[in-house]
């Protein structure tokens, strides 16, 4: 299986270790990955709150450049799924947008690339098996709880979740690892997104009771798939000592990927994992 | 243009405050969710865009998903948004993100933390706090910041985006 790669901003900067983990599990299962060149930003969470043209035509560039790769887009950020999804709807559903992208990008644009973000393929069940027979560390004394945030999971008809309030993508992935996934209400509640440059309040509001949440629940980490919430989780949670693990760090640990220390290494809250 | 006439929705707007009950910010907002709903509705434009709620929300896209009459909340308030920052009403300090954020953008193509965080520190004042400052450190020690921006990203057809646009 072979993808094309769109990293994102947040992934050669903030939160590398979820670049690393993730090329380092790709390889692992046997998954090609061919970074889109010159990718970029899609806008995040800021552009739609300026312009409703360029919210679409940030990710649509990447999503050409995808289609003349002839491969599907892998994003590993959720901002960046959700909005090169959101493009792709867009184009297909309005003719006059597609004809106005065909004369600016002066060439045959399908928007047909499809996109995906790794929780859908990493949960399909060729990878849940490939996923067991590669466990070379046991992590079944671990107790976690899953969280999604919002832009793995809202609006669903544009990320195609499984179930908008109870999703279950990386519950099924930690226990094909021997996790014991706790279930829990809080995980697609917000953890205040991009507030914490601006209203870091705001976030210590929403992330420091998620956390405490998490810890009522009886979860000794979070589990995330999205850097922004890796990030808050982990800086805003007010000495309450939980790891927030990205999905990928603990399927490349119970691998026995040797260079699991290092993305640990670039956590506030150190696992203890290790 | 009154608001309510590019989002004819939100007459469908009954009042359940399923909208606000699920907003996790609601309690920062001047306004809740649905009272901006009926604001707009009375064509209270003024009074909505002067409001700070378009600024506390985090467009976690709760209260779309649970509105059972399908009332756009989420475009509803990026064009509050919009319309405000053409009108140059700047409320509290979330207006500034939209604006850096888009300019880095068009500067590199991507975005490189530290830049727009110097970016935004340059528009809103360069005052740190203790907790600021310590929490930076503890990043950059942990190599979470990344020094060297990231290599320009430009091509004819980026460029030809931000010609139809006038930001």
């Amino acid at each position: 299986m072979k993808f094309a790669y769109y990293p994102g901003c947040s992934l050669e900067g903030s939160s590398r270790e979820y670049d690393e983990s993730l090329r380092a599990v790709c390889e692992a299962l046997g998954i090609q990955l061919v970074e889109i060149p010159q990718w970029n930003c899609c806008g995040a969470s800021s552009v739609h709150q300026v312009d409703f043209f360029l919210r679409i035509a940030l990710p649509a560039l990447n999503l050409l450049k995808a289609e003349e790769m002839g491969l599907p887009i892998l994003a590993p950020c959720a901002a960046c799924f959700l909005n090169v999804r959101r493009a792709k709807k867009a184009l297909l559903e309005n003719e006059k947008l597609r004809t106005k992208f065909f004369s600016l990008f002066s060439k045959n644009f399908q928007a047909k690339t499809q996109v995906f973000h790794p929780l859908w393929v990493f949960s399909k069940p060729e990878f849940i098996e490939r996923s067991q027979e590669l466990i070379k560390v046991k992590l079944s004394d671990l107790k976690l709880v899953c969280y999604y945030g919002c832009y793995l999971v809202r609006p669903p008809e544009i990320t195609e979740i499984d179930d908008p309030e109870n999703p279950q993508l990386m519950e099924r992935i930690m226990e094909a690892l021997g996790i014991q996934v706790i279930d829990w209400a809080w995980k697609v509640d917000c953890c205040g997104g991009s507030h914490s440059l601006l209203n870091p309040h705001l976030v210590k509001k929403l992330s420091k009771r998620l956390v405490q949440k998490a810890k009522e629940s009886g979860a000794q980490g979070i589990v995330v798939a999205c850097p922004l919430c890796q990030a808050n989780l982990d800086l805003y949670q007010e000495n309450q000592n939980m790891p927030i693990y990205y999905f990928t760090e603990l399927m490349g640990f119970s691998f026995g990927i040797k260079e699991a220390k290092n993305w640990f290494k670039r956590h506030m809250v150190k696992p203890s994992l290790g | 243009m009154f608001l309510k006439e590019a989002l004819p929705e939100l007459f469908k707007c009954y009042q359940c405050l399923s909208c606000t009950l699920g907003c996790p910010l609601a309690e920062e907002m001047d306004f809740k969710p649905h009272q901006l709903v009926n604001l707009l509705i009375l064509g209270k434009d003024k009074e909505v865009l002067n409001s700070l709620t378009p600024w506390i929300c985090a467009s976690c896209e709760s209260c779309e998903v649970r509105c059972p009459n399908g009332v756009p909340l989420s475009e509803l308030m990026d064009r509050i948004r919009q319309r405000a920052l053409k009108e140059k009403i700047y409320k509290g300090k979330g207006f500034s993100l939209p604006l850096i954020f888009l300019k880095e953008i068009k500067k590199r193509g991507r975005i490189h933390e530290i830049s727009l965080i110097l970016g935004l520190k340059r528009l809103v004042g360069f005052r740190v706090s203790m907790e600021e400052l310590r929490m930076g450190l503890k990043m950059f020690l942990k190599g979470k910041l990344r020094i060297r921006p990231p290599k320009r990203v430009s091509s004819e057809s980026f460029k030809r985006i931000f010609e139809e646009v006038s930001f």
